[in-house]
């Protein structure tokens, strides 16, 4: 990706008097430039991902085969997979890493990293982050939290084996399973790392997002994109610290003898150990703190990407540009408050069961907005079906039927039956895995012009959506029966129980329909790999989008824009305007018929004093947090 | 070559026109953010705190754990004197000393007086260690005295109350046999876990400042033209001082 044609016409920046000095290091391995950090989240996600679907498919084989030899799998996994048959322990591995990298390393880091890095700087118009070297430090973190988890499926006693959630003391003591020794520790390591990680970015997200907004582009001109990467950075930010805090205390419980999380504990039946005077349950509070905003750092930028590509691709302003704000800020709110609703079944206080309870169905109030906002900006629009687009129909499709079961689970005493069983996998699967996977998908097909400066296949992407959607349906929703029937998660075979014995066929068909969907990701593959670098050119903005990110040249420059950053005159979401020839108006294109207008909302021409300038309303709302911080 | 990145981002303008809505450089915002981040940290530590002090609270007016006063009543160099509470006095008033004296820098950078803000961050910095110095002797005596991560001794019979109640500050006093009994378990832990990440943040601080005076004092903030560092810095500072406030509320005043 030479710039160097670039360069020679545009010299008036100092900056690129630097560029051509780069090395391979400083381009591709330690960059600062927020476009290529964004790829190598991108790629270091997606190898993740092919990680953790290769373990779906090894346990789904499992479960759908559970007496089968698959001589494979010995040659495969030797020691784990004796006369070609899944070691029970290393089946929960696999449960509890596959959980791990899907959760943080492929739709938190993955998705929220790929895509906040590349649009937030292209979208608001700044030059790159707010301190790109913060940047680069987030992804190496998260590069060594990948290699340190991935470490751990390698090593003699199996990776952590507890549940991605790692309630103790089955983490907390080492004796309670093979896993909980080293496979565990290098776990902590992992997510230690990651969380450093995720506040280098967040902190990064936000300051970006608040400081470095380009000229006209006020906060209620910002891209919906953008609105989610904000949100989504919050959640971050004020939700890993508790997590880092539960992490630290486990620590100190598995190596330093303290009992934060034990007490009464009797291992092998012989004797009860030391520890007294602890709480498991404590740690499923601070998990559960981080964990359920978690499942909205995971959506919500899937929500945003979504907006996107729906309002550009049906070619018609977003219905409820304020509404989706305030919705995504109501679920941010929401999102921790409600942590409980994970923990009915822990002998908690009924009325305190009851408060989550009402706390939690609220938030089907702010995702009905996003959905019926998502279905009228589709309604009667001018539908162009290419592949962002399918994925992001698809994630609404997921969102309603996953987020529908979600009320049934929110219920205090539905969850009696329900906990821990495969209706709450269906659930969580279809409304925040296959959502938010199809909303990264949605990203990726809807920017690889931006990223790559090249179209994905068309054809291809085709196929690929409809492989991975119908397999999804097909691996989901047959759970919702299962886990209705009373099948409990995280069984290594139902041949043993009798009255499981009955959904053999359905775990065949599910398996069946996840080995399809993954087929579907090697088209996928082959797409993204072969696009990449013999795709077709694109060409400066494919999708005849509104957005400024479409204004920068199609060959990546540091700094991004050749010369002075455009000047945003609107809203993002200007389609089909009766007014304009063309269907679309960008942010960065001047109005000829009306008077320049730079202000976003011009205010009645109220007598302007020297500090008063503006009384927009975010400026008075801007106005009053400096002032209790004492920052003006 | 990361340099020459780098130093290629600092020449050009990062914010490109408009209005910055906080009216804050994107550095001291970033610490707000950070700050408000670790916030949740600590909060995280001391919600764990409260609910294992709740967990043995046995009516409104007994609970099985320890009197604080009663076991941090030591002070250097003076033996079996009941001097609840004194040391650690000290040692705040130290901690919020310091911070006095941060504010003293960042008012002189404001007016780009670099001898005083050398001077005050100097201050600064002999109070941070000072105060990592006092913890350092508080550890000590604690586990002196028996403070372990796995067990607790310090829980206070009823024959150790009425001991208690007959002393006065400065009195001489020694524990009695059967005036001490087994305590909540986590009671050492937690007091070591929660001071200890709190001391790992004046130590990072005391770090940073020197950092800052080092940069000071080799002109690197006289080029520049102003003294934002001092602040982002200060802000840190009084981040750490304000959360000493609640864990010394916690763990030894109530």
């Amino acid at each position: 990706m030479s710039t160097a044609s670039l360069h020679s016409e545009h010299h008036t920046h100092d900056h690129h008097d630097h560029h051509h000095k780069e090395s391979f290091i400083s381009k591709y391995v330690f960059s600062m430039d927020h476009k290529m950090i964004s790829k190598q989240f991108l790629i270091t996600g997606i190898i993740m991902g092919i990680l953790g679907m290769t373990m779906s498919m090894l346990f789904r084989l499992q479960l759908a085969w559970p007496d089968e030899q698959f001589g494979i799998l010995q040659t495969l996994l030797g020691k784990w997979a004796v006369d070609g048959k899944l070691d029970p322990n290393f089946y929960m591995g696999l449960v509890t890493i596959h959980g791990t990298i899907m959760v943080f390393y492929v739709l938190t880091a993955g998705l929220s990293g790929t895509f906040s890095n590349l649009l937030i700087p292209l979208q608001v118009g700044a030059r790159d982050m707010a301190s790109p070297f913060m940047n680069m430090l987030s992804y190496w973190f998260f590069f060594m939290s990948s290699v340190v988890l991935t470490i751990s499926v390698f090593i003699e006693t199996g990776p952590a084996s507890g549940g991605w959630t790692v309630y103790p003391p089955l983490s907390a003591l080492e004796k309670a399973m093979p896993g909980s020794g080293l496979g565990m520790t290098l776990w902590l390591v992992a997510i230690a790392l990651f969380i450093v990680s995720s506040l280098l970015g967040g902190i990064n997200y936000i300051s970006t997002v608040l400081n470095m907004r380009t000229k006209g582009m006020s906060m209620n001109r910002m891209p919906l994109t953008i609105w989610a990467f904000f949100f989504t950075a919050v959640l971050g930010l004020l939700s890993f610290p508790v997590l880092l805090g539960a992490a630290l205390f486990l620590i100190f419980d598995r190596s330093f003898g303290t009992s934060f999380y034990l007490s009464d504990i009797y291992l092998e039946g012989v004797g009860a150990l030391e520890n007294i005077g602890g709480s498991p349950i404590l740690y499923q509070h601070l998990f559960w703190f981080l964990g359920h905003p978690e499942v909205y750092i995971i959506l919500m930028p899937a929500l945003g990407i979504t907006s996107e590509v729906i309002s550009t691709n049906a070619r018609k302003p977003i219905f409820g540009y304020t509404a989706m704000i305030i919705s995504l800020m109501g679920i941010s709110f929401l999102s921790f408050i409600v942590w409980g609703h994970h923990m009915f079944i822990t002998g908690m206080n009924p009325f305190l069961g009851s408060v989550f309870m009402i706390l939690t169905l609220i938030i089907a109030v702010p995702s009905a907005v996003k959905v019926f906002n998502y279905l009228t900006t589709l309604w009667r629009g001018n539908l162009r079906f290419n592949p962002a687009m399918l994925f992001s129909i698809g994630l609404v499709s997921f969102f309603i039927s996953g987020g529908l079961t979600g009320i049934y689970l929110g219920n205090a005493a539905l969850d009696i039956q329900l906990h821990d069983s495969y209706f709450v996998v269906a659930h969580f699967h279809l409304v925040m895995g296959s959502a938010a996977i199809f909303g990264m998908f949605a990203g990726i097909y809807h920017w690889f012009p931006k990223m790559y400066g090249r179209m994905l296949n068309q054809n291809l992407g085709y196929f690929h959506f409809w492989l991975t959607f119908i397999a999804a349906y097909l691996v989901f929703f047959p759970m919702h029966f299962m886990g209705l029937a009373g099948v409990p998660r995280r069984y290594y075979m139902f041949t043993l129980v009798k009255d499981f014995e009955i959904w053999g066929d359905t775990n065949k068909l599910i398996t069946v329909a996840a080995l399809v969907g993954g087929f579907a990701q090697l088209l996928f593959l082959y797409n993204f790999f072969y696009s990449m670098f013999r795709g077709k050119k694109a060409t400066q903005n494919p999708w005849g989008s509104n957005t400024l990110e479409w204004s920068t040249p199609v060959e990546h420059l540091h700094g991004n824009w050749p010369g002075e950053i455009p000047t945003v005159y609107r809203g993002p979401y200007e389609y089909s305007r009766p007014d304009r020839e063309e269907d679309f108006f960008p942010q960065y294109v001047p109005d000829e018929s009306a008077p320049e207008v730079l202000e976003p909302v011009k205010t009645k021409s109220a007598p302007q004093t020297e500090e008063v300038k503006e009384t927009e309303e975010s400026t008075v709302f801007f106005a009053a947090i400096k002032k209790v911080f004492g920052l003006s | 070559m990361a340099n020459s990145t780098q130093a290629a981002f600092e020449k050009q303008p990062m914010w490109a026109g408009g209005r910055s809505p906080f009216n804050v450089s994107y550095g001291k915002l970033m610490m707000w953010i950070f700050l408000l981040s670790d916030a949740f940290t600590f909060s995280s530590l001391l919600v764990q705190y409260g609910a294992q002090r709740f967990s043995n609270v046995v009516s409104p007016v007994t609970t099985k754990w320890p009197d604080p006063a009663s076991i941090f009543n030591h002070f250097p160099f003076i033996h079996g004197v009941h001097l609840p509470l004194l040391f650690v006095s000290v040692m705040t008033f130290i901690l919020i000393a310091s911070s006095v004296t941060m504010v003293l820098a960042v008012e002189a950078g404001h007016r780009n007086s670099r001898k005083e803000v050398e001077k005050y961050m100097i201050l600064t910095i002999i109070g941070g260690a000072m105060f990592l110095g006092c913890q350092a002797w508080e550890w000590y005596t604690f586990i002196h005295e028996g403070a372990r991560l796995h067990s607790n001794m310090f829980g206070i019979t009823e024959q150790g109350y009425a001991h208690l109640s007959k002393i006065d500050f400065g009195d001489p006093f020694h524990w009695a046999d059967g005036d001490r009994t087994n305590g909540p378990v986590p009671f050492a832990a937690l007091f070591f876990i929660v001071t200890g990440f709190h001391g790992f943040h004046v130590f990072s601080g005391v770090v940073i400042n020197v950092v800052v005076y080092i940069m000071t004092v080799r002109g690197v903030f006289e080029k520049r033209g102003h003294y934002e560092m001092i602040e982002k810095a200060g802000l840190y500072w009084h981040f750490v001082d304000l959360v000493w406030v609640f864990v010394f509320t916690f763990f030894y005043l109530i």
